[in-house]
């Protein structure tokens, strides 16, 4: 997921008698699977809500572009590099649908890449994870663009429209990301040497329990999530959004040849699911608070763009003023 | 950037087909809005044909109007084909 932790400012769920006239249409409109549109009313705390997880979501496109550049220059080859630049391209791309939902809430978007600058709001967990090697690339598209899908799968539903319709337009762009990194690995178990070989189940040890823990702490202790879900922001819970991402992701790591690390990771015929081992909660409430690997650097590169850019946008509103001026006089 | 003008992009995705709203951009004007918006929305082939339009310069109903505005004609049967039975005979029509 890419948004985790999204406060909703709800301790508890209002009744529909609690409600005032206004919350209680709003909410029926809701039930009925009716979508809000931009210039329909609603509850603060909704609108509030949404733009803490669009941008979240949006910031989660943008920082994650930053793993990746770093192997754009040493991709194996030309192919390789065009598919990587193709994808990160999306990203970037994915973050602006992003932003313009949010926009139709009335969040400026500069106030709020401010916001994630300082450090006030976040973005996932999973990109202050550093991309070590070439077989990264592999398994950031297939587990981590992966894990982003299941959760985006779903929120195509979400009840807002604008971000109802970017997930469905990200979701169409973001299949083409997890099969260019599953093929990455295919082809290094397939047609690699030994040495690459460990290099794949070296990178998937490494991202394994991170891409778990982007779909956010356990249901029990989501208290924001019973809101969300009432207002059908979220449309599944944590635990059961991990839950489909890892039956779906077994069958394909077998392929593959690999294993995760997690030993107790096994079918469970009676469930029909996979069991999984417990997560460490104590590493995904460090690196959200900013203290993973790669915070600061993902950070200081962030201010770094937006710094250097200042001359590019200035110029480009001096010369489109210019033109301005210029067709007036003509 | 949020100082920059906000246009809406519409995209016509075939010849012969209507141009459809797929988002917005921000631009300093509208030859960079052409720009941003061919690199945002058409990366797969999605178009043959680019619309930009400031924002502001589009009236939208509000919400509030939807019952004068459209409910009007939930009552007008009679202005659809299907309204008028005809005998077999008469064939395709």
């Amino acid at each position: 997921m890419y948004a985790q932790l999204v406060d909703t400012g709800v301790k508890r769920l209002k009744t529909l008698e609690e409600m005032s006239p206004e919350e209680r249409a709003f909410q029926e409109k809701i039930d009925a699977e009716i979508k809000i549109e931009p210039k329909n009313w609603m509850p603060d705390g909704y609108r509030r809500t949404l733009i803490r997880q669009i941008s979240q979501h949006a910031h989660s496109e943008i920082v994650g572009m930053l793993p990746e550049k770093n192997w754009l220059t040493r991709a194996p080859n030309f192919k390789r590099k065009l598919q990587l630049l193709a994808k990160i391209q999306d990203e970037g791309g994915h973050g602006l649908y992003l932003y313009s939902a949010m926009e139709t809430l009335g969040a400026d978007r500069d106030e709020e890449v401010a916001k994630l600058h300082s450090g006030e709001v976040k973005y996932s967990s999973i990109f202050n994870y550093p991309a070590l090697s070439w077989a990264d690339m592999g398994t950031i598209g297939w587990l981590v663009d992966g894990a982003a899908i299941v959760n985006q799968v779903v929120l195509q539903r979400t009840s807002y429209g604008p971000y109802s319709r970017a997930m469905i337009r990200i979701c169409k762009e973001e299949s083409f990301h997890q099969r260019q990194g599953y093929q990455i690995l295919l082809h290094m178990m397939r047609n690699g040497t030994d040495e690459q070989k460990a290099m794949v189940q070296d990178s998937i040890n490494r991202f394994w329990w991170p891409a778990l823990m982007m779909f956010g702490p356990h249901d029990s202790d989501s208290p924001n999530s019973a809101q969300s879900m009432a207002w059908k922001i979220k449309r599944m819970s944590n635990d059961d959004l991990r839950q489909r991402f890892i039956d779906q992701t077994i069958p394909q790591l077998e392929l593959l040849g690999c294993t995760v690390p997690d030993p107790d990771l096994k079918w469970n015929a009676e469930r029909g699911h996979y069991d999984f081992g417990e997560i460490d909660w104590s590493e995904f409430y460090d690196v959200v608070k900013g203290n993973g690997p790669c915070n600061r650097d993902r950070l200081r590169i962030r201010r770094k763009a937006i710094e250097e850019g200042t001359w590019v946008r200035e110029a480009a509103s001096a010369y489109a003023a210019k033109q301005k001026q210029k067709n007036a006089a003509a | 950037m949020s100082d920059w003008t906000l246009f809406e992009v519409f995209v016509r995705s075939k010849h012969g087909l209507n141009h459809k709203h797929v988002g917005s951009v921000h631009a300093a004007d509208a030859a960079m809005a052409m720009e941003n918006a061919r690199e945002l929305y058409t990366r797969r082939s999605e178009g043959v044909s680019i619309w930009v339009v400031p924002s502001a310069a589009i009236t939208a109903s509000s919400p509030d109007e939807k019952e004068p505005l459209f409910d009007p004609s939930d009552d007008k049967v009679y202005r659809h084909a299907t309204f008028y039975e005809l005998p077999k005979e008469v064939g395709h029509m």
